[in-house]
């Protein structure tokens, strides 16, 4: 039988939650580098056992680990993430120049082919790769020289690289995102990159159509349909029917429109999900209700899920990592909240139930189905 | 032997106990005695001090012999008591955080 791994990163260590493709009973893991603030966790789609793992903390700043059995051991690979050459500067919140440092890394995309091949997406933004099982890194620094560089913003959260998604087909395309500068694309592995923000419109910067400058919060990709991609931007939910060279809002009735998670379901290219969150300044979902909201149609049209999820009192955020999606059919859904409860379906959003509901705030969910 | 107490999140991460002990060659400093503790301990690395500026990371002071030393240059001798081994070298993160 099928089995689900849900690799869930807190702040204050990892979790792996296991359960049999009936999804009902699962077995809890953890925590793993208990203190530590587990950004995110990954398996590698080419031999799952493989997984990294981006720990770090204000006191000792990165690491990166990495597991060769499905997480049962560890053990540190490389943490030196070493901009290329002279990094210059990016601007700060008051508009000045700031320097490029590295604070910490977001987010680790395993090779689709490859397991000693693993990307990371660090704050201060640049993408970095390791061809040898995150031993050394190296900065792919054309996008962060591409010429915008100079005019990148940390978000509320830091100038970080965020989001990295492998095309299936055809793989010298990369997409990543960045907030607050936006969503790049590569078509040939990384030495060259452009912005692919048009459609895009944020009222909150001095041009609200600027080729960068957008908080992007989350880009999702169905791997049957490289070319369409679904954004949850600070404000608005997007699509592209186009690989990013264009978008369009269809946000439609979502109650806001404000959220980080976007995923879409495992089977239905055109099924989306996303948690709306009420506004920038409260950072918790609408109403004390918790709804995950579906639309089966690419957006524009949303329903909200709520069967199983607390629908009074509650006030918690989903972070934009923090949804995955597995493969089994019913596709399950499960997202994190900062109040670390960690849900789960087993039907593609129709109904809920909590896998655990007291851990640490939860940064990042990923899922891998084992088969 | 050179005596060195890590912080307890680091004793997990290199898999030892509360104090290190460590051979240093030439002058015992801030310097060569976190070189030496990287070579026996490359997990330690960029921990303690800054990959690429060497500098101690800020949330993290050293102390030995009932002195505050992080602010002393690494080239610095350790004291007497540090190189013979009669006093540890301290390391400790700050307080701070939740």
């Amino acid at each position: 039988m099928s089995t689900v791994r849900v690799l869930v990163g807190t702040r204050k260590g990892a979790f792996i939650l296991t359960a049999d493709g009936k999804r009902e009973q699962w077995d809890v893991s953890g925590p793993h580098f208990a203190g530590w603030e587990i950004y995110h966790l990954k398996g590698s789609p080419a031999d799952p056992n493989r997984l990294y793992a981006s720990q770090s903390n204000g006191w000792f700043g990165q690491l990166i680990q990495r597991s060769s059995d499905g997480g049962k051991t560890w053990e540190p690979v490389g943490n030196k993430f070493a901009y290329d050459g002279v990094p210059g500067t990016h601007q700060w919140y008051d508009g000045m120049p700031h320097p490029w440092e590295f604070k910490r890394v977001w987010h680790l995309e395993p090779s689709l082919t490859d397991p000693d091949i693993v990307y990371a997406g660090i704050e201060d933004a640049a993408l970095f790769r390791s061809n040898d099982g995150g031993q050394n890194w190296q900065e792919l620094s054309g996008l962060r020289g591409h010429g915008s560089g100079p005019r990148w913003q940390p978000g509320a959260g830091g100038m970080c690289l965020h989001t990295i998604i492998l095309d299936t087909s055809d793989p010298q395309r990369i997409f990543i995102a960045i907030s607050a500068a936006g969503a790049f694309r590569t078509d040939d592995s990384g030495n060259t990159w452009k912005p692919i923000n048009r459609g895009l419109y944020s009222q909150y910067i001095p041009d609200p159509t600027a080729e960068v400058g957008h908080c992007v919060h989350h880009v999702a990709m169905h791997p049957s349909r490289p070319g369409v991609l679904f954004m949850q931007k600070h404000w608005d939910v997007m699509r592209s029917d186009n690989a990013g060279d264009s978008w369009q809002e269809v946000s439609g009735n979502l109650p806001t429109d404000f959220g980080f998670v976007i995923d879409v379901h495992a089977h239905e290219p055109e099924t989306i999900y996303v948690v709306p969150i009420k506004s920038d300044s409260e950072h918790f979902v609408p109403d004390g209700k918790l709804r995950v909201y579906r639309s089966r149609t690419g957006g524009n049209e949303w329903e909200a899920l709520t069967k199983g999820l607390p629908q009074r009192d509650c006030y918690v955020n989903v972070l934009r990592d923090a949804m995955a999606v597995d493969s089994l059919d019913k596709c399950g859904v499960y997202f994190g909240t900062s109040g670390g409860q960690v849900y789960a379906s087993a039907n593609a959003g129709d109904s809920w139930n909590p896998i655990v509901r007291d851990l640490p705030a939860v940064l990042s969910v990923e899922v891998q189905t084992l088969l | 032997m050179i005596r060195v107490i890590l912080p307890p999140h680091l004793r997990t991460l290199a898999h030892v106990g509360s104090e290190v002990m460590l051979e240093v060659e030439g002058p015992v400093t801030q310097r060569s005695v976190l070189d030496a503790i990287e070579v026996l301990y490359p997990m330690l690395r960029g921990t303690i001090r800054d990959h690429a500026t060497q500098q101690r990371r800020p949330f993290l002071r050293f102390f030995a012999c009932e002195e505050d030393l992080s602010h002393e240059p690494p080239d610095a001798p350790l004291p007497d008591a540090v190189a013979s081994g009669a006093e540890p070298l301290i390391v400790i993160g700050a307080i701070a955080g939740g």
